[in-house]
């Protein structure tokens, strides 16, 4: 039976992690290859690293990033951040990545998603939508990190995406980004009601508990957060380990321990 | 020496990765002589099957294939879209002609189930058919699939078929071996340490 998914984010900021609260980046964490390592061996089922550098010129060093961690990391890794073009989501792939993020693109120029899904396939393409509640405390979907609203409602977004041919949707909420009061449970269940795509849910997560609401009561398919697995020893374990007790139909928690070769053999160049 | 066959697409890094980690000495290539030479040849695959057979044939890689797995009997592994491959046609956006090395037309799962999403995203797990090669000492065969489309084996050949995995009724082909010949729908290179094994499992079964 396919099983609930448990995927930490991994967000990088100039080249380091930071946590993020309403999409204002906050501390430094440490390094992602640092994190990645971590992840691996506690029975994490995905990985998602997103760029939110704004300044330009340190899209080199995310690509350096995703190189480093590819060769640590044998669960499936999402990359995305500021993605424009096939020729990049190509990069990302042969860099290691399974799926690409796609999101500020996806609703300036929505032919990108049909064109990335028929090179890529759909199950490699990810569109990640950015919610927040606007002025009329309507859901209203943001782009560029948040900024700029769309006038989309969510869940006319969502249909769409499906339409063009993406395959899978990440729902953030930004409202809930980092506040640790759980996932928006009502946005998620109408995004998840409307779509026949996977949906992983992102923002707010500050209790274990929180998962299992994604999952029951938000219908979510898989669930995903980034602070709460920072700071703490086996954080991702744990939390693995809360969603089975809680009756969720997961992989078991194991720790996993594949150690890299003494002297690798990185012969080849990208 | 593995060879891992680049024909433009696919994440040949996460395959190159994988068996790095075993200490395996392995390139990824589309010259002609490199694969000649090669132990065994690996075919990963993300992306759509008609724009991967259609680089595989601007490549010339087609007829190395051929003349290599079905001539020279050299084991062949394919991965993902490196297993659709293998059959007679794909309706993929069309119809669109594939190796035809195995009786069977690749369909779009499609699920009795509406909680069950299209596509296929995730870690299910698979109904071993046959133990041995593989699966040997694999206790809970777990992977992480990741796909929209499925290898409908022909009824002639369903004794190919080693493993099984129901997704809503549809009995996807989750790993098949015929003769030289191995390819699993799923990704081992990213299905944690039983995916690993996996792997080594293959080179085991090609080396004994």
């Amino acid at each position: 039976m396919l099983k609930n998914r448990l995927i930490p984010n991994i967000i990088v900021n100039n080249g380091h992690v930071v946590q993020s609260r309403n999409f204002k980046h906050t501390n430094v964490v440490g390094y992602a290859i640092t994190a990645v390592d971590f992840f691996n061996n506690w029975a994490v089922d995905e990985i998602i690293i997103l760029d939110v550098s704004r300044q330009p010129g340190n899209r080199d060093q995310f690509h350096n990033i995703i190189q480093g961690v590819s060769r640590r990391s044998f669960v499936p890794m999402t990359v995305g951040g500021w993605i424009r073009d096939t020729t990049e989501i190509n990069q990302f792939l042969k860099e290691g990545a399974d799926k690409v993020s796609i999101n500020t693109e996806a609703v300036n120029n929505p032919n990108f998603i049909s064109d990335a899904a028929k090179m890529f396939g759909s199950q490699c393409i990810v569109v990640s939508i950015d919610v927040k509640k606007n002025q009329v405390n309507e859901y209203e979907v943001f782009i560029d990190r948040g900024r700029k609203p769309t006038g989309l409602h969510p869940v006319e977004w969502v249909k769409e995406v499906e339409k063009l041919g993406a395959g899978e949707i990440f729902l953030t909420s930004i409202d809930h980004d980092g506040t640790k009061q759980g996932y928006d449970l009502k946005l998620l269940q109408q995004v998840c009601e409307n779509v026949t795509i996977p949906v992983i849910a992102f923002g707010g997560v500050g209790k274990w508990q929180d998962f299992v609401d994604g999952i029951k009561i938000g219908k979510a398919d898989a669930v995903s957060a980034a602070n709460i697995f920072h700071y703490t020893q086996q954080s991702t374990f744990n939390a693995k380990k809360y969603l089975v007790e809680a009756g969720l139909n997961m992989r078991m928690p194991e720790f996993y321990k594949l150690s890299t070769p003494r002297n690798p053999k990185y012969t080849e160049t990208y | 020496m593995l060879a891992i066959v680049d024909y433009g697409m696919g994440n040949v890094r996460s395959i190159y990765n994988a068996f790095n980690l075993l200490g395996e000495e392995v390139c990824i290539t589309d010259d002609k002589n490199t694969l000649s030479s090669a132990e065994a040849i690996i075919v990963p695959g993300v992306g759509a099957f008609s724009d991967g057979m259609k680089n595989l044939r601007e490549k010339n890689l087609l007829e190395i294939l051929e003349k290599e797995v079905i001539e020279k009997k050299k084991p062949y592994l394919g991965i993902c879209l490196g297993l659709e491959f293998l059959a007679e046609k794909s309706l993929e956006g069309g119809s669109h002609t594939g190796f035809g090395w195995i009786k069977g037309t690749v369909i779009r799962l499609q699920p009795n189930t509406p909680s069950l999403r299209v596509p296929h995203i995730g870690w299910n797990d698979t109904m071993v058919l046959k133990k041995e090669g593989l699966f040997k000492e694999i206790q809970k065969p777990t992977f992480y699939f990741l796909h929209s489309y499925y290898l409908k084996v022909d009824e002639s050949e369903k004794n190919i078929i080693t493993s099984i995995c129901d997704y809503g009724g549809n009995q996807i082909t989750a790993t098949l071996q015929k003769d030289n010949i191995y390819a699993v729908q799923f990704h081992p290179e990213k299905s944690q340490s039983t995916g690993i094994k996996l792997l080594k499992n293959f080179l085991d079964d090609i080396r004994k």
